[in-house]
Order: structure tokens, then C-alpha cells, then sequence
């Protein structure tokens, strides 16, 4: 699976509350609630993120709330990948579980400015910066998270199974 | 084995686990608020689902938007109400029934020492106060809990913190884990577990236990645990009469690291903006003026949290340049405060005083900040942003210092108002 879109890129501890203030939580509609994506440091992100992103963070990104409307709004404001230094470990499974690549890279934030386009292969886990020319490698998702990943999220895998069970 | 990892061998059917090791454990309660609720409505419809494993393990409690502040809310409510009556679950908590989620858990009797507990919360870690091992999950995984009954863990590694020494009047289980996080950091024990032990945490009573394991998600715990004790059990045994067994640590069980703190001559701690971590002594902040306090919430809204506020407010007035704001944990609460005559107490001293939820804690309601002004809060959690508008700041402290605080208008040690 393969990303390439341009870099945005923010600093560490960003939390859930950044990520989607609590104000926000009652939003029903997920679309909308990507418009309101990491507000708590950045009102214009939605606008900037169009058309993709993949999101460069430093340490401990996501820590505080369960809430899965954080992924969510980063997902539905064109996120297409998350790189982080290190996840808080509830965001880190609820963006796995609906379908928002995560990856572990500590070398890549320096290296990194807003804009670059960055070309990221899940497989294998590398994120090639195109301005820099360098190559980065993170930790691989192992093959049953993947999948998870391409089936858009723990639930649309399930559902895909039970309809394959039904059609056999 | 330490107790941990001896409560999620118990339900996963091991033998023995050592840390790193995934096991799928059975769950012993499920609950969601309808902030997360109505995500877990959505997806289980979406499943196909049509009950779930066990609905006398099922708790669905409306707290954060409670009475509904916006149309929005309602609708969620509307949504979570339905599903919980669709669904014929006994645990629902409506509007005035119930309060903050972590409150009802443990009043209802549903939390036990041995349990394995989820929560759509990341405060479910509260109830390592009553010797269960709980954490808090996303929606999707919830989902999957209410259909299934069980969930994967990885097995943690263990902080152990080992607590010696006297509080002093004012101090207690609040300063105890703010003290902690300067020690371990916001992001320390992420992955981790802690575990508190010792002479100091065995007098402390099953409230503050509570109030020290609601905060360990604030380093970045997966769960924090106090061993169960006779306290512990006469609690327990007082909420519910479904049998349990406890467990407790080995003398010889294993830890990734060992914290001394000694609590004597400890003044009471006061987290700055914008990390539970930055945290000074009272004393150090004592010029900080302030435009709200606010006590209440999951880490300290019991009613052992408004009777120490309400001996320092007794027969006083809140100074004129604050306001307080007081929010008790839970209906309960909001009751036994009537009878001891403390919501007077605050009435008359000029407190606002809303009924039980999560309030202005995760800047919902009920007291939210405007940009540039200025709160000490009982409460967990001072992220930008948290409380209200990004440009405010928290200041987290104990009932105690938020008393003493409401009186002066500044940040101020309860110990020189006596």
C-alpha cells in the first residue's frame, strides 16, 4: 500500500483534545468532523490538509482521551497517514482500528518540513522524502494489521467477511 | 507474578504471563458513555448485531453533555438512550440517574477486585482503586467487547510505587500522584502499569485510591492498581453481593522499576499549564490570580473530595474576583452532599453547583474558559484547550488547594488560611 502526498508537520505531546476539542465530541457526522481536525493547534489544518496529508509528529501523539473521533476527524481532513516519533497507546489501536495507517519513525521529523512530498509503503515500512532525496525506515505494520488497514478498519473487515461467508 | 499480571492470567485461562505477552482475556463489565456510546450504537447496528454477550455486564451511562446543553447533544442522547432500551440493557444511566460514568461503575457495584474492566473512557484506569485491572478503548474495540465479551491485551510492564511517610492535613492521593508525574513524565509510563503499595497507600481510604488510579492515564498508563484490602472489600461487599475473589501481588513479583516517595513535610502540588507534569509546590504559585475554580469530575468529585473543600469554604465567602463552580461525581454524590449540608455550605458561600457529569472538565458545559483566563481545577487534565478556549489556562490541584483558592482569588495553600 502506497501513500505519497505532502507533509504537515507539528511537535510533540499532541493530544486528543488538539486533535478534536472536546467541544466537537456531539458532531454525529464524520465529515463535518474532519473539519474541525486538530483545531486545538491549528483552525486552518482541514483547509491546508485537502487533497492529503501525511501527518509528521513528534513523541507521545494522541495521548489522553479513548476517544476515536480523534482518528476519525484526522481520517475524514484527508489524512492518509500518520509518522510519529511515539503514539499514546489508546489513539495508537483506535487509528489502526478505522483504518488509519500508523507508523513509528524517530528519524523523520527533523528531516521534514510542511510541504514536502513524502512517498510512505506500508509493506515495508519506508518513507522517502522527495525534497531530501533521503529514505526513512520505520517499524513495518505486521501483514494482519494491514490488512486490517486496506479493509478501511476493524469493522468494514468484518462485515466484508460476512458478506464473503454469505456469497459462498 | 504481580497483580496484574495474575488478574489477566485468571481471565485469558494462563497458567502464567509474563509482560509483552498478548492474551485474550474475558471481560468482566463494558461501558461506554454516549460520547463514545454513540459511535458503539452505529457500529454494532453496522455489524449486524442483534445483543449483546452479556447484558448484565453492560453499563451505558449519559455523563459528558448532561442535562443536553445543544440540540446536537440531545440527539446523541437520543441515540444512546435508544439503543441501550433496544437492547433491554439494566445498566443505562439517564439523565439524573446516574452522573460521571467512573462514579456510577463503582457505586453500582460494578467494579470487583480481580475484574478485568473496559471502559469507552481513557479514565476507566479508576478502578485499579478497587483492585481490578481497567483501561480505557476505543469504539470499534467496544463494539467488539459488547459482541464478544472478550478483548486482547498485551501484558503490561509495572511501575511499582512504593509510598512511605504522613500526609499532612491538607495533602493527600491528588499532591501523592502530582508529585508522581513530575517524577515519571506525561508520556513515562506509556504501555506501563502502576502499581502503589506501601504503608501510606494501605491508610489511604478506597476514595483517594480512586482518585490515584484515575490519574495514572495521565502519564500515559494503560492501568494503575492499589491491592485490594479489607477496606477494599467491605466497599465492595457494601455495593454488590455478586461473589469475588481477589487477587494480590506475589512477595517476589516482578517490576520494570521501583519508586520511592515519601510523603512526609510533602506541601500540597499544583500541576501548571499545559502538562500534568510541570508541577510545583502551592507555595511557588501562590500569586497566580484566578478567574474560576472548579471541583468535581472523576478524579475528584466524591464526597469525601467536597466534605475537605466544604470544611474550608464553611461559613466563608468566594472571593470577588473568582467564581466556583462545584460538580459532584454522581447523583449519589449530589445526595449524601445535601444530607451533610455541604451544597449548602457552597451555596451560600457563592458557589454555582451543577448537577453531576463530566461538566467544564473536557470543556463541554457548565464552566467552560474563555481565551486568557485563568482556572485551578480538581480535575485531570490541563491540556491546551481542555477547559474551554485554547488561550486559557489550567492549573490542576486538590480539593483542598482549590478551597483555599476559591477564598483568596490566587492560587493559594490551604495550610495559611488556618
Amino acid at each position: 500500500m502506497k501513500i505519497n502526498s505532502k507533509a504537515l508537520k507539528f511537535g510533540d505531546n499532541i493530544n486528543t483534545d488538539i486533535i478534536i476539542p472536546g467541544k466537537y465530541l456531539t458532531i454525529t457526522d464524520e465529515k463535518e468532523m474532519g473539519k474541525h481536525a486538530m483545531d486545538g493547534i491549528d483552525p486552518k489544518f482541514a483547509e491546508k490538509s485537502r487533497g492529503g496529508t501525511v501527518l509528521v509528529v513528534g513523541e507521545n501523539f494522541g495521548s489522553g482521551s479513548s476517544r476515536e473521533q480523534a482518528p476519525i476527524a484526522l481520517k475524514n481532513a484527508d489524512v492518509k497517514c500518520v509518522v510519529a516519533k511515539s503514539f499514546a497507546r489508546i489513539f495508537y489501536r483506535n487509528a489502526i482500528n478505522i483504518g488509519l495507517p500508523v507508523l513509528e519513525c524517530s528519524d523523520l521529523w527533523a528531516d521534514v518540513q510542511d510541504g514536502d512530498l513524502l512517498s510512505v509503503t506500508l509493506e515495508e515500512g519506508t518513507i522517502k522524502n522527495s525534497r531530501s532525496g533521503k529514505v526513512f525506515k520505520a517499524q513495518p505494520l505486521p501483514p494482519f494489521i494491514l490488512e486490517i488497514i486496506q479493509s478501511g478498519g476493524l469493522l468494514n473487515q468484518l462485515k466484508q467477511k460476512q458478506t464473503t461467508k454469505k456469497n459462498k | 507474578m504481580n497483580v496484574i499480571e495474575k488478574i489477566l492470567s485468571r481471565a485469558s485461562g494462563e497458567k502464567e504471563v509474563v509482560p509483552g505477552q498478548i492474551v485474550d482475556a474475558k471481560i468482566d463489565h463494558a461501558m461506554i458513555n454516549e460520547i463514545t456510546g454513540y459511535l458503539v450504537a452505529r457500529y454494532f447496528h453496522e455489524a449486524g448485531a442483534k445483543k449483546v454477550w452479556d447484558p448484565k455486564k453492560v453499563t451505558v451511562v449519559l455523563d459528558h453533555t448532561i442535562p443536553a446543553p445543544t440540540a446536537e447533544a440531545a440527539e446523541v442522547h437520543r441515540i444512546v438512550r435508544g439503543f441501550a432500551r433496544d437492547l433491554n440493557l439494566p445498566g443505562f444511566y439517564d439523565v439524573g440517574r446516574g452522573g460521571v460514568c467512573h462514579q456510577v461503575m463503582v457505586e453500582k457495584g460494578n467494579v470487583k477486585p480481580g475484574d478485568v474492566i473496559v471502559g469507552a473512557d481513557s479514565h476507566t484506569v479508576t478502578y485499579g482503586g478497587l483492585g481490578a485491572f481497567s483501561t480505557g478503548i476505543g469504539s470499534t474495540e467496544m463494539t467488539s467487547v459488547f459482541i464478544t465479551g472478550k478483548l486482547w491485551f498485551k501484558v503490561p510492564k509495572i511501575i511499582r510505587i512504593d509510598v512511605n511517610g504522613k500526609f499532612g492535613q491538607y495533602v493527600g492521593a491528588k499532591d501523592l500522584f502530582l508529585r508522581v508525574a513530575r517524577e515519571i513524565g506525561f508520556s513515562g509510563a506509556t504501555y506501563m502499569g502502576l502499581e502503589f503499595k506501601g504503608p501510606t497507600v494501605k491508610k489511604l481510604s478506597v476514595s483517594s485510591r480512586l482518585t490515584l488510579c484515575n490519574m495514572t492515564i495521565e502519564v500515559g498508563g494503560k492501568a494503575g492498581i492499589v491491592e485490594p484490602d479489607e477496606k477494599t472489600i467491605e466497599y465492595v461487599k457494601s455495593k454488590t453481593s455478586e461473589p469475588f475473589t481477589p487477587l494480590y501481588s506475589d512477595p517476589d513479583a516482578e517490576y520494570a522499576r521501583t519508586l520511592q516517595v515519601d510523603v512526609t513535610g510533602m506541601p500540597s502540588q499544583v500541576a501548571c499549564p499545559n502538562a500534568v507534569d510541570n508541577v510545583k509546590p502551592v507555595s511557588e504559585l501562590s500569586g497566580v490570580e484566578l478567574d474560576q475554580v472548579y471541583i468535581g469530575s472523576c478524579t475528584n468529585g466524591r464526597i469525601e473530595d467536597l466534605k475537605i473543600a466544604a470544611d474550608i469554604i464553611r461559613g466563608k465567602k468566594v472571593n470577588p474576583r473568582t467564581r466556583l463552580v462545584v460538580v459532584p461525581a454522581s447523583q449519589e454524590v449530589f445526595i449524601d452532599a445535601m444530607n451533610e449540608g455541604l451544597i449548602q455550605t457552597f451555596a451560600e458561600a457563592g458557589a454555582a453547583i451543577a448537577t453531576a457529569s463530566c461538566g467544564a472538565c473536557y470543556g463541554g458545559h457548565l464552566g467552560v474558559l474563555a481565551a486568557g483566563e485563568t482556572c485551578l481545577s480538581t480535575t485531570n487534565r490541563n491540556f491546551i484547550g481542555r477547559m474551554g478556549d485554547p488561550k486559557a489556562k489550567v492549573y490542576l490541584g486538590s480539593p483542598a488547594v482549590a478551597a483555599a483558592s476559591a477564598l483568596t482569588g490566587r492560587i493559594t495553600d490551604p495550610e495559611t488560611l488556618r
